[in-house]
């Protein structure tokens, strides 16, 4: 109670002070035992106000481990359970309880806080491999969807302050409002060479010490990803409007200014990123947003200049509606699809997905654009992948995964399709490959000027 | 618009190609024939070939993608030859990284099957080992002398980018004087116009602002009055000042007043090779980063590494503790800098190979703005490699012959392209050294002008970790972060001065004022330090805090656990917990919390890696996966520092290759960014870490190897092989591979502690019969006085406790020793001082000698001194062979040193110092292990002397190596050092005692003076044909400046001497000028070098007091004006035989390989495999 007490008091004072410099107050005790609970939030809050104007607020500090009870280091009151039976202690962090979901690992060295609010990662823990994590907090404009969609984050070091200008709260207090189990001190190195060699592994979390190892081993091992419609829970319910592109602070590629012509693309959202959103509206693009259920008459009755179809997470085989409704939409207007968008497309054009190994996840995976033999760096989070060899004839593969080889990219010159499997829209990551949406908006184009 | 023009050109580029017709370039960029880049056939050939290429690889993988690219591979066939220009002597701001990046070019384009010409003036570089370019010229670097290698050798290439800013300027100079085009040689890696774009400042910030990116607001200045008019144009100071093609911001610095304006842009101007400098907006404060890019030839580009510096802008980059990655910014952040580094590395031209881009970000709204960039390698790139395993180096190498990223392999996974951006799962710090204490007079703060000599880089999975192992392995008194032993705490107006002005010690300053009671909030006021990192030392403060109160014992393994996580030594915990090292590591080790080695892999473990490349840390499973076999341990020199530099690296290289191929496993164990060792392909296995006892023990105890090598990193592993060796023999510990235990190779450290300790190694001279100068030492200021007298003066003085002739002085008379008993150096019991006779006007002679298990020895070198006895060895210059030294007395030295090396039962190598005074030989000390001067002897006389001792230390004899004889060439070798006194105004340019030279340069050639003439302009000195020699002489030299004045008269010079010289000069029939001293009135020698009468200074110092005021002042105008300036009469006797040599006929540069024909080192196969 009295742990529970402290976190609420320290949470309560950054978010309403901007800055809890815990040292400040502190630092002229010489012998303090470090990261003992040792401040009420009053003092907190009287020693950070004045604080707050020096630093100009981009300092907080993090009362996670301040929390940890009689002994002075964090305790490891948290634990991940493995399907393969393995057992690993960490500390938590934001929200309690007991979690179920497939552990992926990320590799990107930035962007925590675009990975934990882009719903791809509907279902799963993500363990980031990047040791500190934490140290920008979280601000309002880096979401990319209106929630925290995965099960538990996974991180070597939490970032004990953050420091930067535009961050508006700490990660622990975002995972506490989202409900988000945090575990840190956990050697994510370790782990993700556990799931390189095995695979991708289902994990239990849990900081409740009442349930037994066994117990969650056994828990985990009940549970899969594969065949799980994860699409329709990430969706959108109602249809709505999107025509916001990017800031004019954060538009990177001078080439959008070019762009005069508007079009009218209908997005499927399987669990959209708004970075697509934007970008495609930067690009002059008014978009509506449908539920990943929605009819594709019904959509073909906006009569849109191009159809989208999102990125989202889990297996593609498990949302055979989706298929099906590509299948009706193809060859009658533009498509493009990204990510479970270009698997799901794979499978209208008659082509198979299968599942890798321990998936794509990270920023720096090597692509080769095959016409033109150029390497983009992208931003890769997928488990699935299309087999180009059971592709139908007409279908080229244009973008290649250099890593492994895997099909990251086609087009089906003549259904007026294509697709990418990683992430054009970044966020977080490289921009390379943000000529993807220019080339679908060209197809508009090119349509529209068929037409007349 | 530049883009959109692209653009077009792509769309109609693109047009032909139907089927693609949907598709366009990826952004910004098109193919490199579209970009009118080099293999435009080539690419074309690509892409048409791709067109057809369905993906093979499905769901069951069938061989790699780059595999198949490789068929295709776009490398140059119509270059045959390429040169490579090295970057020279080591200087503050261009260090041994340029050894290592050099190396790596010769390696791979050698290994691609090209004739490689090297020119690099500096001997003690690997690249220069004959064998690892097919001619290399050790030589000056003048574009002169140089056209005359391009002449001879008719190379069809020339790659600058490897040779810092010394290969840049040099490349540019060839090719604005049309040198290049004479002989139709290519720039690759980066062309003239990309090298003026990013040097020039102001079209720099032209391109800048055509591609949208902002700069500070500056102007260039030609003139001090362009200058002010700029400064009252910015409006406000501080002002930064840039020179225009200098290195590492020599000449520039921040005025905070109009005439620190005037100081910094006067100083300025001269530096510039362009007379320009840049006058700019502050931007002190912001956050500093830097992103290593690299662009192939299909415009593929890469960010390797990011880097966050912890000192905020104001501080130069090389000064900074950098951290990578960048910890502080968000992704939208980062990609805006990524996108910017590409942008400009386009912009710029740079059309293949690796830049470094500098920025500056505003903490307060993340406003970018882009500091500066460098079209080549740099220091940083070393850093980036060795941070990130990717080799950048290597990559550039291969990039300027035609490759594309993606045709690479990752030299790490292997399995994997290079066309990928590492992703690491550990934090890299690199902490600056500095060598302020060596330059009285200059003010120990760090501004744009970078002025550390050497760096550590430590690896932890936190930056805590990392940031205590950098500083625990800089050698600097510091076990981790806290205050060093004896540290004097400063009272509070200093406290906030130190904090507010950056200075090498800020960062345990830090500590301090955290003990005061500063609030992080505070601390950042004064700092401008990021609260992030600011928060992270205080948790370590606090961590500090609550050890102090602990005992050791008390300590749970989960608590030692964490502590030893937080990056804690043995050594902080013995401190606070008041204990020993040796203690704690018992318990420690009773508690089980022992490090773990984890892989250095560039992909954060996504993918498997086996490269043997280790780090540890405490957390989680060990990877280094230790094998069985014959393993030596080979310590290295840790941070380079001035004393210890390149020199000791080459020997630590020249050991893993000769024991390699003797079928040994080496492991290379440093914590030096900089280096060839620190390659992960130069030993068999690296362990990148401080070189202390614990962590050295840490990686006996993993590694089991037979044998340590202590004798060839300098000083660093020696201090503490005396700890090793008691440690192994308290606990031994069988060797891995079963043969015996481990233990310390070579010259044991018991004979290692004879040599330097003085009541000991007395006692051997005296049982050897060998002569040494009369000297003892004194623990009180009267004992000195009497001592002093007895010995009679001058005396040379020194404390006992410090090495590398720090605090050593030459002492005239008794007011000196009252000066220096009151200001320099404390006498009392606990630290008595040592004095000795000083031999006035002796020769110093260095020698190397090689030493057998059986007691044989063979002498490598015999070097002459050219400065008397009593300047450093280290500053002076030196031939090989002697020049002046009877017969009988090189027998009696040779005699000498074969018995003190028997006696001291040294195996591998000894180095010992002689004086000769009036014939009569004296010893001036032992040193048994590798010594500076062991590159250098190896090029002089063809023999790899540090392979030698390193296979002498494996058990192999000399007969069994056959080297059984002393080598005398027939030709001479002459070194010459370089020193810093540039970069540290106010500091005396006199040498003495204690060593000052950064780095060396080496001539070779037929006769004594021809080689000292090359030696001397490879060092720089602009050796003048015509004009006045200005001669000024302390009354005991007088006598023996009448010879060189009147060779110099004959030679056409003009003499210009001051009133007692040329009285002198005069009386013994040679005519010259008089002019006035400085205090006697005007003109005086000031006035005719403003004037650019004079062209040559040589003067010597009286040590008065009026000498350290104005002879000093004019050693620095010449100084500041580049005149050559002699300040000894050996320097002056050689010199003027040198100005005799050129006027003789043009030198002539001869590579090594003429000079050694059969010069045969299978082990650099090896290398050249690996």
């Amino acid at each position: 109670m009295q742990q529970l007490q402290t976190r609420q008091c320290s949470g309560r004072t950054a978010a309403s002070y901007g800055v809890a410099d815990l040292h400040a107050p502190c630092s002229r005790q010489v012998v303090t035992p470090p990261l003992v609970a040792r401040v009420s939030g009053r003092r907190v809050a009287s020693g950070a106000a004045p604080a707050f104007r020096s630093t100009g607020g981009r300092a907080r500090s993090v009362a996670v481990r301040a929390s940890a009870s009689a002994s002075p280091f964090p305790k490891k009151d948290a634990r991940l359970v493995l399907e393969d039976g393995s057992v690993w202690h960490a500390t938590a962090f934001g929200a309690r309880g007991t979690e179920i979901g497939e552990v992926v690992f990320n590799t990107s060295l930035t962007g925590y806080q675009e990975i934990m609010t882009d719903p791809s990662y509907k279902g799963q823990f993500v363990a980031f491999t990047c040791p500190h994590i934490g140290n920008v907090g979280i601000n309002n404009e880096d979401m990319e969807s209106s929630k925290c969609h995965l099960g538990a984050i996974i991180v070597r070091d939490l970032s004990c302050v953050v420091s930067n200008y535009r961050s508006k709260m700490s990660l622990d207090e975002y995972c506490k409002k989202e409900n988000v189990i945090g575990l840190a001190n956990l050697d994510t190195r370790a782990l993700t060479k556990v799931l390189r060699e095995t695979g991708c592994l289902v994990g239990v979390v849990t900081t409740d010490s009442s349930k037994s190892d066994a117990e969650l081993v056994q828990m985990a091992k009940s549970w899969t990803i594969v065949g799980k419609d994860l699409l329709s829970v990430v969706s959108c319910t109602e249809p709505y409007e999107w025509g916001k592109g990017t800031s004019d602070e954060w538009e990177f590629n001078p080439r959008v200014k070019a762009h005069k012509e508007h079009f009218h693309v209908v997005a499927y959202d399987f669990g959209i990123k708004t970075n697509i959103l934007r970008r495609l509206a930067s690009y002059g693009c008014r978009i509506t947003v449908v539920p990943a259920t929605y009819p594709a008459n019904e959509v073909m009755k906006m009569n849109p200049d191009g159809i989208f179809f999102s990125n989202g997470p889990g297996d593609p085989s498990a949302a055979p509606y989706a298929v099906d409704n590509a299948k009706f939409i193809l060859g009658k207007k533009p498509v493009f699809g990204i990510c479970m968008g270009h698997q799901v497309l794979g499978q209208a054009f008659g082509g198979k997905t299968f599942k890798l190994k321990f998936g794509h996840h990270g920023g720096n995976h090597p692509i080769r654009y095959v016409p033109t033999g150029r390497v983009e760096i992208s931003a890769q989070n997928h488990n699935f992948a299309v087999d180009p060899a059971t592709l139908p004839e007409g279908v080229e593969v244009t973008h290649v995964n250099l890593n492994d080889g895997t099909c990251a990219g086609m087009v089906y010159p003549s259904k007026k399709a294509m697709t990418i499997q990683y992430h054009p829209e970044a966020s977080p990551g490289p921009h390379d490959a943000d000529i993807c949406f220019e080339q679908f908006v060209d197809m508009m184009k090119a349509e529209r000027a068929a037409a007349h | 618009m530049q883009l959109q023009a692209h653009g077009r050109a792509l769309g109609r580029a693109a047009a032909p190609r139907q089927r693609h017709a949907l598709f366009k370039m990826p952004l910004y960029v098109g193919t490199a024939a579209e970009l009118g880049l080099k293999p435009a056939a080539a690419a074309a050939r690509a892409s048409s070939k791709s067109r057809g290429v369905r993906c093979a690889v499905t769901a069951e993988k069938q061989g790699l993608p780059w595999q198949a690219a490789m068929s295709e591979i776009k490398k140059r066939r119509d270059i045959k030859t390429i040169m490579i220009i090295g970057a020279g002597p080591i200087v503050i701001g261009q260090a041994c990284e340029f050894d290592y990046s050099g190396t790596q070019a010769c390696k791979s384009l050698k290994k691609e099957g090209y004739r490689v010409i090297l020119l690099n003036s500096n001997p003690a570089t690997i690249m220069t080992d004959p064998g690892v370019a097919d001619r290399t010229y050790v030589g000056p670097m003048t574009p002169e002398l140089t056209e005359q290698i391009l002449a001879k050798e008719r190379p069809d290439a020339i790659l600058p980018t490897m040779g810092g800013q010394t290969g840049l300027n040099l490349a540019k100079t060839l090719a604005e004087r049309g040198i290049l085009s004479k002989y139709g040689i290519e720039l690759i890696g980066a062309k003239l116009p990309s090298i003026d774009r990013a040097e020039d400042r102001e079209l720099f910030k032209q391109s800048m602002t055509r591609i949208g990116l902002k700069c500070a607001k500056s102007a260039t200045a030609n003139t001090l009055e362009e200058a002010l008019t700029i400064a009252a144009d910015i409006g406000r100071y501080p002002i930064i000042i840039r020179p225009a093609f200098t290195l590492g911001g020599t000449g520039g610095g921040i005025a905070y007043n109009i005439d620190e304006l005037k100081e910094i842009v006067t100083g300025g101007l001269t530096a510039s090779m362009t007379s320009q400098v840049l006058v700019e907006q502050s931007l002190l404060g912001w956050k500093e980063f830097e992103l290593e890019v690299m662009r192939d030839l299909n415009d593929n580009v890469v960010i390797v590494c990011s880097i966050e510096n912890v000192d905020p802008m104001g501080v130069h980059t090389g000064d900074s503790i950098t951290v990578a990655p960048a910890q502080t910014l968000t992704d939208k952040e980062l990609q805006r800098l990524r996108d910017a580094s590409i942008a400009i590395i386009r912009e710029m031209g740079v059309e293949c190979g690796g830049s470094n881009v500098q920025m500056a970000v505003n903490p307060d709204d993340g406003e970018m703005m882009i500091i500066e960039m460098n079209p080549r390698v740099s220091r940083s790139s070393a850093l980036a490699s060795k941070a990130t395993g990717f080799p950048i180096a290597k990559m550039a190498a291969k990039l300027a012959v035609g490759y594309t990223l993606d045709q690479i392999a990752n030299d790490i996974t292997q399995k994997t392209p290079a066309s990928f951006e590492p992703s690491i799962d550990y934090v890299v710090t690199k902490v600056p050294r500095f060598a302020f204490e060596k330059f009285p007079g200059s003010k120990a703060e760090l501004t744009t002008m970078m002025k550390s000599v050497g760096e550590v880089m430590a690896m932890g999975r936190t930056w805590q970790e990392s940031l205590q192992k950098a500083l625990r392995g800089m050698e600097t008194g510091l076990d981790g972060w806290g205050l060093p032993k004896n540290y004097k705490r400063l009272p509070k107006d200093q406290l906030m001065y130190k904090l507010r002005v950056p200075n090498p010690d800020r960062i345990f300053i830090l500590f301090q004022a955290m003990e005061e009671g500063l609030t992080n909030a505070e601390l950042f006021d004064l700092t401008k330090i990021d609260p992030w990192w600011l928060a992270q030392l205080r948790e370590l403060f606090d961590i500090t805090a609550w050890l102090k109160g602990k005992k050791v014992q008390e300590l749970t393994a989960e608590e030692m656990q964490w502590v030893k996580s937080k990056g804690y030594s043995d050594a902080q915990l013995a401190r606070y917990c008041g204990s020993s090292l040796m203690e704690v590591r018992s318990i420690r080790k009773a508690l089980g919390v022992i490090p773990s080695f984890k892989r250095v892999d560039t992909c954060a473990a996504e993918f498997e890696a086996n490269t043997p490349y280790m780090y540890s840390t405490y957390d989680g499973n060990s990877e280094c996966a230790p094998t069985n076999e014959r393993k030596v341990l080979i310590l290295g020199g840790g941070p380079n520092r001035i004393g210890q530099g390149i020199e000791f690296d080459y020997c630590c290289c020249h050991a893993s290759f000769s024991l390699r191929k003797q079928g040994f496993e080496t492991i290379m164990m440093n914590c030096n960014p900089e280096t060839v060792s620190t390659d992960y392909d130069t030993s068999t296995r690296l362990y990148f870490e401080p070189i202390t006892v614990e962590d050295v023990l840490n990686v006996i105890e993993a590694e089991r190897p037979e044998g340590i090598i202590v004798q060839f990193g300098g000083q660093t592993p020696l201090k503490i092989a005396m700890d090793l060796d008691r440690a192994l023999k308290a606990n031994p510990i069988p060797a891995a591979s079963g043969n015996g235990n481990v233990r310390v190779w070579g010259t044991s450290p018991e004979s290692i502690d004879i040599a330097e300790d003085r009541d000991r190694w007395m006692e051997l001279l005296t049982k050897l019969d060998i002569r040494q100068p009369a000297g003892g030492s004194a623990r009180s200021e009267e004992e000195a006085f009497k001592k002093a007298n007895g010995l009679g003066y001058p005396v040379m003085i020194r404390p006992s406790y410090v090495l590398g002739g720090r605090a050593m002085e030459i002492l005239y008379n008794n007011d000196d020793l009252k000066r220096y008993v009151t200001f320099a150096v404390e006498v009392d019991p606990e630290r008595p001082v040592l004095i000795d006779k000083y031999l006035d006007r002796a020769v110093e002679l260095d020698v190397d000698a090689l030493c057998d298990v059986e007691g044989n020895v063979t002498i490598a070198g015999i070097m002459e001194h050219i400065e008397q006895a009593g300047i450093h060895s280290g500053d002076s210059a030196c031939s090989l062979p002697t020049q002046s030294i009877p017969a009988n007395v090189l027998d009696t030295i040779r005699a000498w040193t074969v018995s003190i090396a028997k006696e001291l039962k040294v195996v591998g190598l000894i180095n010992i110092q002689f004086a000769i005074q009036d014939d009569t030989p004296y010893i001036i000390e032992a040193n048994p292990r590798a010594s500076r001067t062991v590159p250098f002897v190896a090029k002089a006389v063809g023999h790899p002397i540090a392979k030698y001792a390193s296979l002498l230390m494996s058990g192999k004899t000399l007969k069994e190596i056959n080297f059984t004889e002393e080598p005398i060439p027939s030709h001479v070798a002459v070194k010459e050092v370089v020193l810093p006194f540039a970069k540290f105004p106010g500091a005396d340019t006199l040498l003495g005692p204690e060593m000052r030279s950064t780095g060396e340069v080496m001539g070779i050639d037929k006769d004594f003076a021809a080689a000292f003439a090359k030696a001397q302009i490879a060092a720089g000195q602009r050796l003048p044909k015509t004009g006045k020699v200005f001669l000024s002489m302390a009354d005991k030299y007088k006598p023996d400046i009448i010879n060189i004045a009147r060779d110099l008269g004959n030679l056409g010079f003009g003499l210009v001497a001051t009133t007692g010289t040329a009285m002198a000069l005069r009386a013994a029939g040679v005519p010259c000028e008089s002019v006035f001293k400085i205090q006697e009135g005007r003109p005086n020698p000031m006035d005719l070098m403003k004037n650019g009468e004079i062209t040559l200074v040589m003067m010597t110092s009286t040590g008065d007091e009026a000498d350290l005021r104005d002879g000093k002042e004019l050693r620095r105008t010449a100084l500041s004006q580049s005149i050559p300036i002699v300040t000894t009469v050996a320097g002056a006797k050689a010199t003027t035989a040198a100005l005799r040599a050129i006027r003789a006929g043009p030198l002539v540069q001869i590579p090594l390989q003429d000079f050694f024909p059969d010069y045969f080192d299978d082990s650099l196969d090896l290398m050249l495999k690996s």
